[in-house]
């Protein structure tokens, strides 16, 4: 499409990418509206001023609620980030979308807590929950993945909606279904919040927020560092390339599948840790889990940084709408903002921020 | 030997083209009218009101998933919001209209879901797959928010749900607290059987080919001259129509208000996406047996476990529940991908080879 277009483009043979164009409006609707509050057309009061000025006023205001809200947001994205990671590596590895991976998250957790619960150290139980995380990715490789090979992919995506199922019935099942709180003290995870005093107004950060960030960073340098250089981790990008050519350079796909499932269950467990010492941990996470979707699409199913750089968008957007926006339409739209920014950025980049062009356009 | 279509020959082209070619077909269907027409004679209020209500109600939701999933090829999570259009519609309309039966309001109700699931279908064109069910969960979180937030849905009631009014039909009482389970189950009965009809001829029909065109490669039914754009836009507008009015008829004729709210969430769009997974994709039947298993099992479950002497408690088994049904889904994908509407032809096929293996 590019090159015949630009071919025909005559005078102005610039091309300019939708992203830039999106830009150029957002610019444009900034210099009218300016412009406008200038002349005095549009003043207080106004259901336009409201929209496209107030809430910017306000954060010029108040730079230290933006703050806060923004560091809201980005721990929320990073949460949401890092779900939206253990679906990118089973996506890449196995070409599965896998629907249970929020639901992972809140049984790994659960799992440890309610290990702790049945009298181990928190440790024990930590490592048993490791032991527990690999057990299910063996299981899931050999009753779910395994006799499903080569099926179309919205078998394979009903099958983890299973999975999620008896996920949910087993783990009620064993460790009850009331909410439960996360073990922080014994994992040694700090508590507290550390006042910011900015632009003459304070800033409150929670400690454990700030490990939740240093840990998700250490583990996404981890993990890059395990695909980059290690033999696993080039057999994994070898399977994410292309299957029959993995295979036949001696890759084991069982293995891998494992390997990778295992993964996924980790940062399944980390999320979980990290989650369930903001809220409780309990099965209603669910919903919020299903927000690592909405961040998908604007990353891409196939890559790791757009998993990261989507959730900070969604999460950041969130809030940032949800506080500013959110009172105009009566709260609330925290519930549906993400799901809406996704929709509008597919419309015109449907292959998400880094995604690979796999996706027809018909 | 008891399923052969053989000496059964056609002399017109009208025969031929008929839903029910064969005789054993039309007597099978007969039979099963005939039964579903006089159970409430036999059956207790119990059976009719939390069996029988409750299949047909989601056999009608699934018909209209699958006419987009199935039939189509988009995969759609927004199945509960699109029935929650339906009954908030039917909703206010009965409300602004009190004295048009009632029956006219929950079909046309069904009108104003298709319009917003047109809307909400428009990303189809640009996406498909995964990428789409995730646009369709923006239509569901949307939609679910306006239920809450939108006082004049739901005409300002203090419970913040839909309060379903006395309407009478002929003089008997179809909603509110008065109607019995045997006079809704007919009216629903009437309305799932009317319903599909039309499905089953909209779908052997060109649309339906249209459908199953772009189903099955969307490049070449662009080729062969079918406009995507409309074919797409119609099967959301169709199978939103249907879920609509399931979503009508299970406000007002099943639950007869209250839990509002939370019949239309997330947890029922994936409910319906079973039934239509299990059943079968793509074949109305299967929508049949796919929702006949998924209403039924838990209340099998609760109720049959403890004839059989396994005395469990209720917290229990809906865990127990959840976890059956995660299992069997998994295992139904493994045994029969194609579903229950599959292992239905084979049984026919066995019937009609018997008593040779082949």
């Amino acid at each position: 499409m590019t090159s015949l277009d630009s071919a025909q483009g005559g005078v102005f043979n610039l091309k300019l990418g939708t992203g830039a164009w999106v830009l150029i409006g957002f610019a444009l609707v900034a210099v009218v509206t300016a412009l406008a509050v200038q002349a005095g057309a549009l003043t207080r009061g106004d259901a336009l001023y409201a929209v496209l000025v107030d809430p910017f006023v306000q954060m010029a205001d108040m730079p230290d609620l933006l703050i806060q809200t923004l560091w809201d947001g980005f721990v929320a994205g990073m949460l949401y980030a890092l779900i939206a990671l253990g679906f990118v590596l089973i996506f890449k590895a196995s070409g599965v979308f896998n629907f249970a991976q929020g639901i992972m998250v809140v049984f790994a957790a659960l799992t440890l807590v309610g290990l702790h619960e049945f009298g181990f150290n928190a440790w024990i139980a930590l490592a048993l929950t490791l032991g527990v995380m690999f057990a299910l990715a063996v299981a899931v490789e050999r009753v779910v993945l395994r006799p499903l090979v080569n099926q179309p992919d919205i078998i394979l995506f009903m099958a983890t909606i299973g999975l999620t199922y008896a996920l949910i019935g087993l783990g009620e099942f064993i460790f009850g279904g009331s909410p439960k709180v996360m073990i922080t003290e014994e994992l040694f995870l700090p508590r507290g919040s550390i006042d910011l005093k900015v632009f003459g107004g304070f800033v409150s950060l929670q400690k454990l927020d700030i490990a939740a960030a240093v840990i998700a960073f250490v583990m996404i340098a981890v993990l890059s560092a395990f695909f980059q250089y290690t033999r696993i981790g080039r057999a994994l990008r070898a399977v994410a390339d292309s299957h029959k050519a993995a295979l036949s350079v001696g890759i084991s796909l069982e293995q891998i599948w494992v390997i990778v499932w295992f993964t996924a269950g980790v940062v399944a467990l980390i999320t979980g840790i990290m989650w369930g010492a903001r809220s409780d941990v309990s099965f209603a996470l669910q919903i919020i889990a299903l927000k690592a979707l909405p961040v998908l699409i604007l990353g891409g199913f196939t890559s790791v940084p757009g998993a990261i750089v989507g959730g900070l968008i969604i999460g950041i957007g969130e809030k940032v709408g949800e506080f500013y926006w959110g009172p105009l339409l009566g709260k609330g739209i925290e519930a549906w903002l993400a799901y809406m920014i996704a929709l509008t950025f597919l419309l015109f980049r449907p292959q998400g921020l880094f995604g690979e062009k796999i996706i027809e356009r018909i | 030997m008891f399923y052969r279509e053989a000496g059964q020959f056609k002399t017109s082209y009208y025969a031929d083209q008929a839903i029910f070619p064969i005789l054993q077909d039309r007597i099978g269907v007969a039979a099963i009218l005939f039964v579903a027409f006089t159970l409430p004679l036999a059956a207790s209020d119990f059976f009719v009101g939390s069996v029988m209500i409750p299949f047909l109600v989601f056999s009608l939701a699934a018909i209209g998933l699958n006419i987009l999933t199935g039939y189509t090829g988009l995969i759609s999570l927004g199945t509960g919001a699109f029935m929650g259009v339906g009954a908030y519609a039917c909703y206010k309309l009965t409300t602004i209209f009190p004295d048009v039966p009632i029956v006219a309001h929950i079909l046309a109700a069904g009108f104003f879901s298709a319009a917003i699931g047109v809307i909400f279908g428009l990303p189809s064109l640009r996406i498909k797959g995964f990428y789409l069910a995730v646009a369709t969960l923006a239509a569901q979180f949307f939609l679910q928010w306006c239920f809450v937030r939108i006082p004049w849905l739901y005409n300002n009631n203090a419970s913040g749900a839909i309060e379903v009014p006395v309407r009478t039909l002929m003089g008997i009482d179809v909603t509110g607290a008065n109607a019995t389970p045997m006079v809704r189950y007919y009216v629903i009965l009437a309305i799932v059987v009317a319903m599909t009809w039309v499905a089953s001829n909209i779908v052997h029909g060109r649309v339906g080919r249209q459908w199953m065109a772009v189903r099955d490669m969307d490049i070449a039914a662009e080729l062969i001259g079918i406009r995507l754009l409309n074919t797409k836009l119609l099967a959301f507008a169709v199978s939103s129509f249907y879920c609509g009015v399931a979503g009508a008829v299970m406000m007002f004729l099943w639950y007869g208000g209250g839990e509002a709210a939370d019949a239309f969430n997330i947890n029922q769009s994936f409910n319906i996406l079973f039934m239509v997974i299990i059943g079968g994709l793509g074949s109305l039947i299967g929508s049949f047996f796919g929702a006949a298993f998924i209403s039924s099992f838990p209340t099998l479950l609760k109720f049959g476990l403890p004839m059989v002497g396994i005395h469990i408690g209720s917290a229990s088994v809906e865990h127990l529940t959840h976890f059956a049904i995660g299992a069997l889904i998994i295992a139904f994908l493994i045994v029969e991908p194609h579903g229950l509407a599959r292992l239905w032809q084979i049984g026919k096929q066995k019937l009609r080879v018997w008593p040779f293996p082949y």
